[in-house]
């Protein structure tokens, strides 16, 4: 009884003292008559480009939101860093901006902190008015099929991390020597981008910022011949022109195309109508195919694009273990829902010789205690980035906690389709502050503060984004030794050392 | 002599685009030139001079400009004076305009696409290079008319053009997404 009229009071006095008038002026934004003039707390969990374009849109559009980003590794900046090739150094010319970001006397960033080890989402959710959940995606899609576990086979995530010396696969030692045949099942930009730096004359390679050891392995490989298989046709690769255009122009490789499977059907037509990307993309491998019709020489290396196939097995080496080739189903079109064609399987197999498989059919996303899941899409249920308690229809929106990136949206697009996505997201949390979600008893937050409090507790040696600098000037000499942009630290204790 | 010609330089200075160039970014020579110029073209509005034998010098702070009118996604319009030779990104960014530019104009990117709100301006231009279509193809809001702002850069004939920032729809098609059927 006595409890219960404390609480009574102590919830009175809260809003008592919310009414008191503020010795602030205005705030400038509109509708600010709800919104709270004390810091808005906001934790980002991820660093890549949807957690840096979030934090990016948040300082601009709240001038009292204090932003603290959190990312597992030591080092920020996510797929910009471990999953962009080494080749395209123009794409992560972004990390300029997001450096600007943190730099933002309202912006921290901790690095070295596993959200569902080190702190909880519900801990998170105590200490900052808003969550937004930006770790993207670390798993893969499986295919499902016997095999699938031989040596040999790898996920194109896996592979990518190697060779761009992420420090949780720079032990994984792919074996590029003992086979002539990869094959890479799936036709999206990382497709084109595995099979690429695997045909890539290694000399191109050596003044890129690819991890040391990666670059000694590719020098001594010995792949002659990369199958890019696709379960449908040209029409439905989804990769895009400019990647493409590269890949076709790569100095000697042959690349063979199947006239036959160029044939369009009406609905491929209309697709190809309905899409730039799509008609571009046929053009190209239209005129690849024609172009390298009859010109063979010995030296040359072959990207060979294999449509309409599926895999539905790996067949293992005399030794039992390691791949030695993967079957394959001849495939057809049916319409499937919203106008996108399904491969349907006809009954027709082949085998396709190799030693080395990257299954690059999808990255997903992996859940964490205390978030919502959809397991069907790999996402976290969703609308427009507020959190739902499932995918049901009856869902209910949880309040504080967003999403942005990939784990909204699920694993496609580009860097800048980030940009789109977290000012939804940040439209969105904006809506919530003004409306006065984040007000209420009990509601003042200790944000950053808190977190240390946290962090110190429980000794987790986090890196501030200074640490970060120390790492990536390091980073910088070592490369000025080697022509390189950068000599990656690639291991865990060497990224820690660094950045003290 | 001198009172007389720090006078013409500062009516020179007054009728110079406000806003545009504060005293302080013009240099003593600059400055010189300025009255010079203005004495010589009588009559002629000074930020359209172009200043004889040094129009060729990239320092001068005094050469041609155009109008250029950005639109951003809440339909604010802003105009702001461009120098020839420079992009449309970096006018932007001069003028605090929130175009964004993650690839900093390596053609790498499409986050500084501008739509072009006359097709007569749009025509002016030359035809976008494979890369840049390549990025084209992938830009948000694509429409006819839309160019990367750091591929269109300011020339005479652009005199007046409008540039539209894309704004945000609500339409995230996920590709492969396929709807769950209940």
């Amino acid at each position: 009884m006595g409890r219960e009229r404390l609480l009574l009071l102590h919830h009175a006095t809260r809003r008592l003292l919310l009414l008191l008038p503020r010795s602030r002026g205005f705030s400038s934004s509109a509708g600010a008559a709800a919104s709270s003039r004390e810091p808005l707390h906001v934790c980002v969990v991820g660093s890549g480009p949807a957690g840096f374009y979030t934090a990016d849109k948040m300082l601009k559009g709240h001038e009292e939101a204090q932003v603290d980003i959190i990312d597992r590794l030591p080092t920020p900046f996510g797929l910009v860093r471990s999953g962009v090739a080494p080749d395209h150094p123009e794409t992560k010319i972004v990390v300029n901006q997001f450096s600007r970001v943190a730099a933002n006397g309202r912006c921290s960033f901790y690095g070295n902190v596993t959200v569902g080890s080190d702190v909880s989402i519900s801990e998170l959710q105590k200490i900052y008015d808003v969550v937004v959940l930006a770790y993207g995606a670390e798993s893969d899609r499986s295919l499902g099929i016997p095999g699938e576990d031989l040596r040999g086979i790898h996920s194109a995530r896996e592979f990518v991390w190697w060779y761009n010396g992420h420090p949780d696969m720079c032990n994984l030692a792919p074996d590029l020597q003992s086979t002539d045949s990869a094959v890479v099942l799936g036709q999206g930009n990382v497709a084109l981008d595995v099979a690429r730096i695997l045909l890539r004359c290694t000399s191109e390679l050596a003044a890129t910022d690819i991890a040391d050891y990666a670059f000694d392995a590719l020098r001594g490989n010995t792949i002659r011949k990369v199958y890019l298989v696709g379960r449908r046709g040209p029409v439905q690769a989804a990769c895009t022109a400019k990647e493409l255009r590269e890949i076709l122009g790569l100095k000697n490789v042959r690349v063979c195309i199947k006239e036959a499977d160029l044939v369009t059907s009406t609905a491929d037509e209309e697709e190809i109508r309905n899409s730039r990307i799509k008609r571009r993309v046929y053009e190209l491998l239209s005129k690849a195919a024609t172009a390298h019709k009859g010109y063979i020489s010995n030296d040359q290396k072959e990207l060979h694009f294999v449509f309409f196939r599926r895999p539905t097995r790996f067949l293992p080496a005399e030794d039992g273990s390691t791949v030695d080739a993967v079957q394959l189903e001849k495939t057809c079109l049916k319409d499937g829902v919203a106008g996108k064609p399904v491969a349907v399987g006809t009954g027709e197999f082949e085998d396709l010789k190799c030693g080395l498989v990257l299954k690059s059919i999808g990255y997903k996303s992996l859940p964490v205690e205390g978030l919502p899941f959809d397991n069907y899409r790999g996402v976290v249920p969703n609308l427009k980035g507020r959190v739902l308690s499932s995918e049901s229809e009856n869902a209910t929106v949880e309040s504080g906690l967003y999403v942005v990136g990939w784990l909204k949206r699920g694993p496609t697009g580009i860097v800048a389709t980030n940009l789109h996505c977290a000012e939804e997201t940040v439209a969105g949390i904006l809506e919530d502050d003004k409306k006065g979600l984040f007000m209420g008893p009990g509601s003042k937050k200790q944000g950053r503060r808190g977190l240390l409090e946290i962090l110190e507790q429980k000794n987790i040696r986090f890196v501030p984004f200074d640490g970060w600098e120390k790492i990536d000037s390091k980073e910088k000499m070592a490369g000025q030794l080697k022509n390189k942009p950068r000599e990656k630290i690639t291991t865990w204790d060497e990224l820690l050392m660094a950045a003290n | 002599m001198l009172a007389r010609i720090s006078r013409l330089g500062i009516q020179a200075m007054r009728r110079a685009t406000p806003g545009q160039n504060s005293l302080n970014d013009i240099s003593r020579r600059h400055l010189v030139e300025a009255v010079t110029s203005h004495v010589n073209h009588m009559g002629k509005t000074f930020f359209c001079s172009n200043t004889s034998a040094t129009s060729n010098d990239r320092s001068n702070e005094l050469e041609a400009k155009i109008s250029v009118t950005f639109i951003d996604k809440d339909s604010e319009e802003k105009l702001v004076k461009v120098p020839i030779g420079m992009s449309m990104l970096e006018a932007a960014h001069e003028n605090d305009i929130e175009l964004e530019g993650a690839c900093e104009g390596s053609l790498a990117c499409s986050t500084c696409h501008v739509i072009v709100t006359d097709v007569n301006y749009y025509n002016k231009l030359e035809d976008p290079v494979d890369e840049e279509n390549d990025m084209l193809d992938l830009a948000f809001g694509l429409t006819e008319t839309s160019r990367l702002g750091c591929q269109v850069i300011a020339s005479p004939e652009l005199d007046g053009i409008r540039l539209a920032l894309p704004s945000a729809t609500r339409n995230f098609a996920v590709d492969g997404y396929v709807a769950k059927s209940h």
